[in-house]
């Protein structure tokens, strides 16, 4: 069958001015029980990849420059 | 970029005891197996981050079950526990908890974990329970991960983070042998020989669907999919009741706790839409949860937390809390929806159903030493028998099974175990990264979990059961030959919509077994509403003989702390009599 991608607003949002992931940090990527920040190849900073999300915060608590938020998920909000 | 690029890689470690899931439960298990013998060594295997996992990941706001001296005896916590499980319980390991509970906080506390006390230095505990006082404020606690993780750092554990365990090895002689896992990030086969394996690996929480529609706005979280449940199962071991749900009251939406626990205490209670309250006591048995149900249809829902007649201190002292620990969105969401705690009450809903003995007592079968019945498997926390365990049972368990595990694991070596399982697991896990076309697994598993909704949600009727058998095998049977995984990241998720499905067929063959209902709206068998001492009063177990789910009864054990004639229903007069 063929696939279709389907779009969602993400609830993770990184403020790429703050963000030092391309100095190396990955710790927001590194904490997250569902795995789904990644490093973006072209900005090389941390955005949400996949949207699966627990709005549990240990991106936000645990980043080291204060550059993620988290939100609540558009459908629970 | 490299990560989530599917790799076909396979290797092999060995370690003496292995522990698989790194929230509560594993951690303590982990540190007390090293400390026992700290020659020995300990693999802690983790799917997220032992920093940031399970289901304290922000930390936690109290214990909910401690059995303090002066407040509390094991006798009176046994009894308490037994009552609210509607007697359904083998009271050793109950017990056992109850005795060496202090104990822990003891420990915690030298770890740095602070516990509230009053002006006299005595620990200020507090009653949510309909009998008895165990409910402790804990004021720094959203340190605990980080406490713990001190702890493991400094006794040499050996972490490995990102590792979805699939699949327990079991000898030739009937003993665990090991376990296979993949890395989340590579799809790379780690295969991990060891003499004792202690499964830690959290509720099935990702069982329902929440009524938002969003997939991992569960209750648990998100990550907890149920695969301690089916390993178990796969490998043979015995799962305890798991007809007795986990459903717990939550804020509406959110799906998070309100939480009565802290803000109850203070005075808070639960209302219906009049205001008025309608349960005596909101500690969460199924009992309750039936009432809160049967309100919630009678044309007086919506339910609310109430806490607007309060004290802006006491509000804010609660808020404090409830927006540092454990859920601190919950702030987030009420600012999002204009409520503040002041001035509205908490619009609260029932959550999907899922497994959990943290707060129930759906788990995979144990006995007070934490074994499970495959010689040298272990089980702790939320995903082992020992009902209503919360936090401090997960701790608490989860060092009873550390220490027996190394102590089994000095005394025996490695089971031999036949390498065709190992290849044979290779291409289940595999499999859906072969494939060209099919259906991606956040389908199948939205399916399954709005299956589940549909058919097997109490009130349970064996009609709407049979129907959704037949209808979660056609899912299984595409997920079976018909999932895909384009990468990685897709085959974590597709590992654990199998967990899920598994978790589902055994939540509906475990209902139509048990011919009563029980435990309030936990079994709540409309075929059958009465509660049938006469052929229940026992547990069922179920597990898996020649490839097939099969369930049993198995007698409760005597009692080691009796229970009088007039003390047994005391859980099933929850609603509050207009004339009291």
């Amino acid at each position: 069958m063929p696939l279709a991608s389907y779009e969602t607003s993400v609830p993770v949002v990184v403020d790429d001015a703050k963000c030092i992931a391309d100095k190396g940090c990955t710790v927001c990527v590194d904490v997250c029980p569902l795995d789904v920040l990644r490093i973006s190849d072209l900005t090389g900073k941390a955005f949400m990849a996949y949207d699966e999300c627990w709005y549990c915060m240990p991106c936000e608590a645990d980043c080291p420059t204060g550059a993620v938020t988290v939100n609540i998920p558009y459908l629970l909000r | 970029m490299a990560m989530d690029q599917i790799l076909d890689g396979l290797s092999e470690v060995s370690c003496d005891v292995l522990v698989i899931g790194g929230g509560t439960a594993g951690p303590m298990a982990a540190l007390k197996a090293k400390l026992k013998n700290p020659k020995a060594n300990v693999v802690l295997l983790e799917k997220a981050n032992v920093k940031r996992s399970g289901a304290i990941s922000m930390g936690m706001d109290g214990l909910n079950n401690a059995v303090i001296p002066g407040y509390a005896t094991p006798e009176q916590y046994t009894k308490e526990i037994t009552i609210a499980n509607d007697g359904i319980v083998d009271q050793k390991a109950v017990y056992k908890y109850a005795e060496q509970c202090y104990s822990i906080i003891e420990e915690l506390d030298s770890f740095g974990i602070r516990f509230l006390k009053n002006e006299n230095g005595d620990y200020a505990v507090k009653k949510v329970h309909h009998i008895g006082t165990y409910v402790l404020p804990m004021p720094n606690g959203e340190t605990v991960k980080k406490a713990i993780y001190r702890q493991l750092r400094r006794a040499r554990i050996l972490i490995s983070n990102r590792y979805m365990a699939t699949r327990l090895l079991t000898g030739t002689d009937g003993r665990i042998a090991g376990a296979i896992s993949v890395n989340t990030r590579t799809a790379e086969i780690l295969v991990i020989k060891a003499k004792a394996v202690i499964l830690c690996m959290g509720a099935a929480g990702r069982l329902g669907l929440p009524t938002s529609g969003y997939m991992f706005g569960t209750y648990e979280n998100a990550a907890n999919s149920g695969d301690g449940y089916a390993m178990a199962y796969h490998a043979g071991a015995a799962l305890a009741n798991l007809e007795c749900f986990q459903i717990n009251p939550l804020i509406k939406d959110y799906n998070g706790p309100a939480c009565a626990y802290v803000a109850g205490p203070y005075g808070a209670f639960t209302a219906n839409n009049e205001g008025a309250r309608f349960i005596e006591c909101d500690y969460w048995s199924g009992q309750m949860m039936l009432e809160f149900y049967n309100e919630l249809q009678s044309g007086k829902g919506p339910v609310f937390l109430q806490l607007n007649h309060l004290h802006d201190d006491t509000i804010s002292e609660i808020e404090t809390t409830l927006h540092k620990v454990e859920r601190p969105t919950r702030g987030l969401f009420h600012e999002g929806r204009g409520t503040n705690y002041r001035e509205q009450p908490i619009e609260m809903h029932i959550s999907e159903i899922g497994f959990c003995s943290g707060h129930s007592a759906s788990g995979v079968f144990v006995d007070e030493f934490a074994r499970t019945t495959i010689p040298g498997l272990y089980a702790a926390g939320d995903m082992a028998s020992v009902p209503h365990n919360y936090m401090l049972g997960a701790f608490t368990n989860g060092a009873v099974a550390g220490t027996h595990a190394m102590d089994y694991a000095d005394n025996t070596d490695f089971a031999d175990f036949d390498a065709a399982d190992v290849a044979r697991e290779r291409d289940r896990v595999m499999a859906p990264t072969k494939r060209e076309d099919g259906v991606p697994p956040n389908q199948i598993e939205y399916k399954a979990r709005r299956l589940v909704n549909d058919y097997l949600q109490p009130p349970k009727v064996t009609r709407k059961f049979e129907l959704g058998q037949r209808r979660l095998a056609e899912v299984r049977d595409d997920m079976e030959n018909r999932m895909i995984a384009r990468n990685s990241h897709e085959l974590l998720r597709a590992l654990e919509t199998q967990s899920i499905v598994d978790c589902a067929d055994m939540a509906a063959h475990a209902s139509l077994y048990r011919t009563e209902s029980r435990w309030g709206l936990y079994h709540l068998r409309t075929d059958y509403p009465e509660k049938d001492d006469d052929n229940w009063f026992c547990h069922t177990l179920l597990s898996k003989k020649d490839g097939k789910m099969s369930s049993e009864k198995r007698a409760v054990e005597p009692y080691i702390v009796p229970i009088a004639d007039d003390e047994k229903d005391l859980y099933d007069k929850q609603r509050i009599r207009a004339s009291a």
